[in-house]
C-alpha cells in the first residue's frame, strides 16, 4: 500500500474544558472514500474540524502527504489542499450562488472545466446561478457546499454528513456526484450516518467511539458482518 | 459572624486582616482621623464601597457592562434633593425622596434591561451609554426642576449639620457634632447595604447569576430565563446605587451633575471594580479604599514629579496631575489583561 | 439510483406583496421621514434647510460608523474606543488646516479643496496607523470576550483622549471653514450652507465606494462572507485575521475622515468630541443592525434627520428624540433594521 494521504497519530482535542478526542489514530489511504462512522457524540465532527485546523489539538500529530499540518491555521491547511464541506454546509446566504463559487476560487476565477463538472452534477446551481444562496432549498445548499469544495484542486476532501435532513432523491444526486469525484481519483474522508449511502460510497472505514478509533478496515468486511456492525455502532441492517 | 457575612468568607488571611482594618478605621474614623477633610474622605469611601459593590453585582456577578450606573446613583441623590426642595426639610422628606429616586431607578433599569438584554448583552453597554448621556444633558437643561449645571443645595435636618451638638462633653477628645452623627448615618447605611448585597450574591439567585455569567447558553438550556435573572440583577444594582446616591446627597448637602452623573465617576467605578476584583464584593471594599486614598496622594505625587522634570520635553505634560486619568487608563488596561481577578483574586491565590 | 431528482422550484416567487415589501421597509424609512418632516414643519424653506443639514449630519455619522459596524460584523469585536479616532482625526486635520492658512484663506476653490484634501489625508494616515496599533495592542488579546473588549477598549479610549490633552493641550480649538466653503447658497427660498452640501456629497461618495468594493471586488466578497461565517472563509483558504486588520485600519481611517468633516461642520474641536459623537454612532449601529453597512447608512440618515427636525420643533427633545427613535426601532425590529445573518 502506498503512503496514506492523511495520517492522524494520538490526536487529542479539548473544547472548552471538555475532552472530546482522547487520542485518535487512523489513516486515510490515497484515492477512494474513507467513511468515518460512529454514534452521535463519538467525536467524528470534531475529528474533521481538528484536521481542518478549526479546533487546535493539544497533543498528537496530523500529517497531510507526509507533512505535519497540526497547528497551522485553517487558511494554511486549505491551501495545502484540503477541501471542507462542514456539517452546517457553511453557505454564505447573503452571497449569490455565483459569488459563493467565485469565492472558493482562490484567484477569483473558477476553472471552466470545473464549472462544467459542477453544472453537470448539479444542474440546479446553474438555474439559480444569480440567486442569493440563502433562498436555495436545503438540498441545493448541500450541492453548493460540495461544489464549492471542488472548485480548487484538492488533495483531500473532508465531507461532514452530506445526506443529513435531505430527501432521498437529492441524496441520490449527491451520491452520484461524489461517486464520480471518487472515480476521478479523489481522496475523500466522509462522516455519514446513513449506512446505505456509506456502504454505497465507502471503500475503507474507521469507526469511532468516545473520542477514539475503535475499528478500521475495508467497507466490504463491515458491510458483510451484521454482528460487527451491531457491536460497533448499534446499527440494524435492514435498509433497502 | 459567618451569618452576617452570609457565609462568604474572605478565604485569605491577609484579605481578612485588610477588611477588618478598613471596617475598624471607618467605624472609628471621627476619632482616629480627626479633621473635616479626613471625615470627608471616610464618608466618600463608605458611599463608594456601596456604589462600586452594586456595580460589581452587575458586572462581576451578572457579566453585564453598564455605563448608566452613575445615572442611577444620581437618581437617588436628585430624588432626595427634589423632595426636600418641594416638601421642605424633614426626615419624612428625606425618606420619601430616597425611596422615590430608588423606585425611578428600578423602573428605568428594568425597562432598559428588557429592551436591550432581550436582544444581545452587548447592546446593554451601548444603550446605557446613550441613555445616561441623554439624561445628563436633560438634567443640565431642566434647570427649573434640577438646578441645571449649578445643581441644588439640600437643607437637611439640623441634627445632621455641624451646627448641632449631640452633647457638650467631648468623647476621646472629639466633639460630637451633627456632622459626626451624619457620618454615622452614612456608615450604618453603607454597612447595611453592603451586607444586603453579600446576602444577595450568596443566595440561590446569586448562584444562578454566576452560572449565567459562566455560560449563558447552558443556563438557558437548563431552564433558567436568562433575561429575567439579568434584568432583576440590573434592577437591584440600580436601586442600591440610588440608595447610595441618597446617602451621598445627605452627606454633601448638595447635588449637581458633576458630583453624581459625570462620566468620570463612571470610569472611577469601572476602574475600582476591575482593580479590586470582579465578582468578589470584597474587591469593592479594598479597591475603593485604596483608590480613594491613592487619588488624594497620587495627584500630589504627580505634581511633584511634573515640577521636578520641568526642563524635559513632553514628560512634564505626561506627569501633570490633570493627566492622572491617563495613567489610570493604562493601569486599567493592564489589569484587565494580567490581573483579571484583581486584588482580591490575587490575595486568594486564584488566577 | 435513478435520475429522478425533482426540479427544485424556488419558493420565493409567489409571496404576497406585504412579504415582498418587508425587506424594503427600512429603505423607505428615510423618504417617509422627509415627507413627515415636510408635513410637520410649517415653512418649506426651513424644511429644506433642516433636511439638508440632517442629511449632512447623517452622512458624517455614517462615515464614522461604517468601519465600526464592519469590525463587529467580521470579528464580533465591539470597539468602544472608536471615538478616539474621531477626535484624533479632527485634531490632526485641524492642525494641518491651520498650518495651511494661506491656502484655506485664499478665495480659490482649487486651493481650498487641496488644503482640505491634504488635511483629510494626514488625518486618515494618522488614525489608520493608530487603528493598526490599537488592534495589535488593545484588541488582539481579547478576541472572543465581549466583556473584556468593552472594558479594554474603553480604557484605550481614556488613554487616547488624555494623549490629545498632552499633545494639543486642554483648550478647544476654533477652526474656520476654507474661504470658498463659507456661506450659503439660496435654493427655492431656503439658505443651504455650502459646506453641508459638500458633506452630503462626500458621505455619498464614501457610501457608494464602500458598496462598490463590497459588491464588486474579491476583497468585498471575503468581507461579506466573513461577516456571516468567518470560519468557513478561513476553511476556503483566506487569512481572515489579515482581512480583519485591514478593515479595522480602514474603519479607523474613515473615523478620522469623519472627525475632520465634523470639525469643519462645528468649526470647533475638543478632546472629548469623539465621545459625544459616539453616542449617536452607537444608536446608529444598533438601529441599523450591527454588522450591516446598508443598515448603518439608513440608520445614520434617520438619526441625522430626526435630530435636526426635533431640534427645530422642540429643541430640548433633540437628544431624547434619538433615544426614543432607538427604542421604537428596537421594539419593531430587535436585531436592527437590516439584521445581519450570522452562522452561529
Amino acid at each position: 500500500m502506498s503512503d496514506p494521504i492523511l495520517r492522524l497519530t494520538g490526536v487529542k482535542t479539548d473544547i472548552a474544558q471538555y475532552h472530546i478526542l482522547h487520542g485518535v489514530d487512523f489513516e486515510v489511504p490515497r484515492g477512494g472514500v474513507t467513511m468515518l462512522l460512529g454514534r452521535n457524540g463519538a467525536g467524528k465532527t470534531t475529528t474533521l474540524r481538528t484536521i481542518m485546523g478549526l479546533w487546535k489539538p493539544h497533543a498528537g500529530e496530523i500529517r497531510l502527504d507526509g507533512a505535519p499540518i497540526q497547528g497551522l491555521s485553517p487558511a494554511q491547511i486549505a491551501r495545502r489542499g484540503i477541501g471542507f464541506v462542514p456539517e452546517d454546509m457553511g453557505i454564505f446566504s447573503d452571497l449569490t450562488v455565483e459569488e459563493n463559487i467565485r469565492l472558493a476560487a482562490l484567484d477569483g476565477h473558477p476553472i471552466p472545466e470545473r464549472l462544467d463538472w459542477i453544472f453537470g452534477a448539479f444542474p440546479a446551481l446553474r438555474t439559480f446561478w444569480k440567486s442569493a444562496a440563502g433562498t436555495l432549498s436545503g438540498g441545493q445548499k448541500q450541492m453548493l457546499s460540495v461544489a464549492r469544495a471542488v472548485v480548487e484542486d484538492r488533495e483531500l476532501y473532508l465531507i461532514d454528513e452530506p445526506s443529513k435532513g435531505l430527501a432521498p432523491a437529492i441524496v441520490a444526486t449527491l451520491a452520484r456526484a461524489l461517486k464520480d469525484l471518487k472515480n476521478r481519483g479523489a481522496s475523500i474522508l466522509m462522516v455519514e450516518q446513513n449506512f446505505s449511502l456509506a456502504r454505497a460510497l465507502g471503500d475503507h472505514v474507521a469507526v469511532m467511539d468516545d473520542g477514539r478509533i475503535v475499528w478500521t478496515g475495508a467497507m466490504a468486511e463491515l458491510a458483510g458482518d451484521t454482528g460487527l456492525q451491531e457491536r460497533l455502532m448499534g446499527l440494524k441492517m435492514e435498509q433497502a | 459572624m459567618m451569618r452576617i457575612l452570609s457565609g462568604d468568607s474572605p478565604k485569605s488571611a491577609l484579605l481578612a486582616v485588610l477588611l477588618v482594618a478598613i471596617l475598624l478605621s471607618l467605624a472609628f474614623a471621627p476619632f482616629l482621623f480627626p479633621g473635616s477633610r479626613s471625615l470627608e474622605t471616610a464618608a466618600r469611601i463608605c458611599i463608594f464601597i456601596v456604589l462600586v459593590a452594586s456595580y460589581d453585582l452587575l458586572l462581576g456577578y451578572g457579566g453585564i457592562v453598564s455605563f448608566a450606573h452613575t445615572m442611577f446613583f444620581g437618581m437617588g441623590a436628585y430624588g432626595l434633593a427634589i423632595a426636600t426642595d418641594r416638601i421642605g426639610t424633614s426626615y419624612g422628606a428625606l425618606i420619601l425622596g430616597a425611596l422615590a429616586g430608588t423606585a425611578v431607578a428600578g423602573v428605568v433599569a428594568l425597562l432598559t434591561a428588557l429592551l436591550s438584554l432581550r436582544v444581545r448583552a452587548i447592546f446593554f453597554a451601548m444603550i446605557t451609554l446613550a441613555i445616561a448621556s441623554a439624561v445628563a444633558v436633560l438634567v443640565s437643561q431642566l434647570s427649573g426642576f434640577t438646578g441645571g449645571e449649578d445643581g441644588m443645595n439640600i437643607r437637611i435636618p439640623r441634627e445632621l449639620t455641624p451646627a448641632f451638638r449631640l452633647f457638650d462633653a467631648e468623647v476621646l477628645g472629639q466633639r460630637i457634632n451633627g456632622k459626626v452623627v451624619n457620618y454615622y448615618l452614612v456608615f450604618a447605611g453603607s454597612l447595611i447595604l453592603f451586607l444586603t448585597m453579600l446576602r444577595i450574591v450568596n443566595s440561590p439567585f446569586g448562584r444562578v447569576l454566576l452560572a449565567i455569567r459562566e455560560n449563558a447558553f447552558r443556563a438557558e438550556a437548563i431552564g433558567y430565563r436568562v433575561v429575567y435573572y439579568r434584568a432583576l440583577a440590573t434592577c437591584l444594582s440600580a436601586m442600591i446605587a440610588a440608595l447610595a446616591g441618597a446617602l451621598f446627597a445627605i452627606w454633601l448637602r448638595y447635588v449637581g451633575p458633576a458630583t453624581t452623573l459625570g462620566m468620570e465617576i463612571m470610569m472611577d467605578i469601572l476602574l475600582i471594580v476591575v482593580i479590586g476584583g470582579m465578582g468578589t464584593m470584597y474587591g469593592a471594599v479594598v479597591g475603593t479604599t485604596i483608590f480613594v486614598l491613592a487619588q488624594n496622594y497620587l495627584k500630589s505625587l504627580m505634581g511633584g514629579l511634573s515640577e521636578a522634570t520641568a526642563g524635559l520635553p513632553l514628560i512634564p505634560d505626561l506627569l501633570n496631575p490633570d493627566r492622572w486619568l491617563l495613567w489610570l487608563g493604562v493601569l486599567f488596561i493592564l489589569s484587565v489583561y494580567f490581573f483579571p481577578t484583581g486584588i482580591v483574586g490575587r490575595l486568594r491565590g486564584t488566577r | 439510483m435513478t435520475d429522478t431528482a425533482p426540479t427544485h422550484a424556488p419558493k420565493m416567487t409567489k409571496l404576497p406583496l406585504s412579504e415582498r415589501l418587508k425587506p424594503w421597509l427600512p429603505v423607505l424609512l428615510v423618504p417617509v421621514l422627509i415627507v413627515l418632516g415636510f408635513a410637520l414643519i410649517p415653512s418649506p424653506s426651513s424644511w429644506l434647510t433642516l433636511t439638508v443639514s440632517g442629511l449632512a449630519m447623517g452622512m458624517m455619522i455614517f462615515v464614522i460608523a461604517s468601519g465600526m459596524t464592519l469590525v463587529f460584523g467580521l470579528m464580533d469585536v465591539i470597539n468602544f474606543g472608536h471615538g478616539a479616532f474621531i477626535s484624533f482625526g479632527a485634531f490632526v486635520g485641524t492642525t494641518v488646516l491651520l498650518a495651511l492658512a494661506s491656502m484655506t484663506g485664499a478665495p480659490s476653490l482649487m486651493l481650498n479643496l487641496l488644503a482640505v484634501a491634504l488635511a483629510v489625508l494626514a488625518a486618515m494616515a494618522v488614525t489608520g496607523a493608530l487603528g493598526w496599533g490599537f488592534e495589535r495592542v488593545i484588541v488582539r488579546p481579547v478576541y472572543g470576550s465581549h466583556l473584556k473588549q468593552i472594558l479594554v477598549t474603553m480604557g484605550g479610549l481614556i488613554v487616547a483622549e488624555q494623549l490629545i490633552y498632552v499633545i494639543w493641550g486642554g483648550q478647544e480649538i476654533v477652526i474656520a471653514r476654507p474661504e470658498t466653503l463659507k456661506g450659503a447658497i439660496t435654493f427655492a427660498g431656503a439658505a443651504l450652507e455650502k459646506y453641508r452640501l459638500v458633506a452630503v456629497g462626500v458621505g455619498l461618495i464614501v457610501f457608494l465606494s464602500l458598496r462598490a468594493v463590497l459588491r464588486r471586488t474579491k476583497l468585498g466578497l471575503i468581507v461579506r462572507a466573513g461577516v456571516e461565517n468567518p470560519e468557513m472563509v478561513q476553511a476556503l483558504g483566506y487569512n481572515i485575521t489579515r482581512v480583519f486588520v485591514g478593515v479595522f485600519v480602514a474603519g479607523s481611517a474613515l473615523a478620522g475622515l469623519g472627525g475632520v468633516m465634523w470639525a469643519l461642520y462645528q468649526e470647533i474641536i475638543t478632546a472629548h468630541m469623539g465621545n459625544e459623537i459616539m453616542i449617536l454612532v452607537f444608536i446608529v449601529v444598533i438601529i441599523g443592525g450591527l454588522g450591516s453597512v446598508e443598515g448603518c447608512f439608513i440608520g445614520a440618515l434617520t438619526v441625522g434627520l430626526v435630530q435636526n427636525y426635533a431640534a427645530f420643533l422642540e429643541p430640548k427633545l433633540a437628544l431624547i428624540s434619538n433615544i426614543a427613535l432607538m427604542v421604537a426601532i428596537l421594539m419593531w425590529r430587535p436585531m436592527g433594521m437590516v439584521p445581519v445573518v450570522k452562522a452561529k
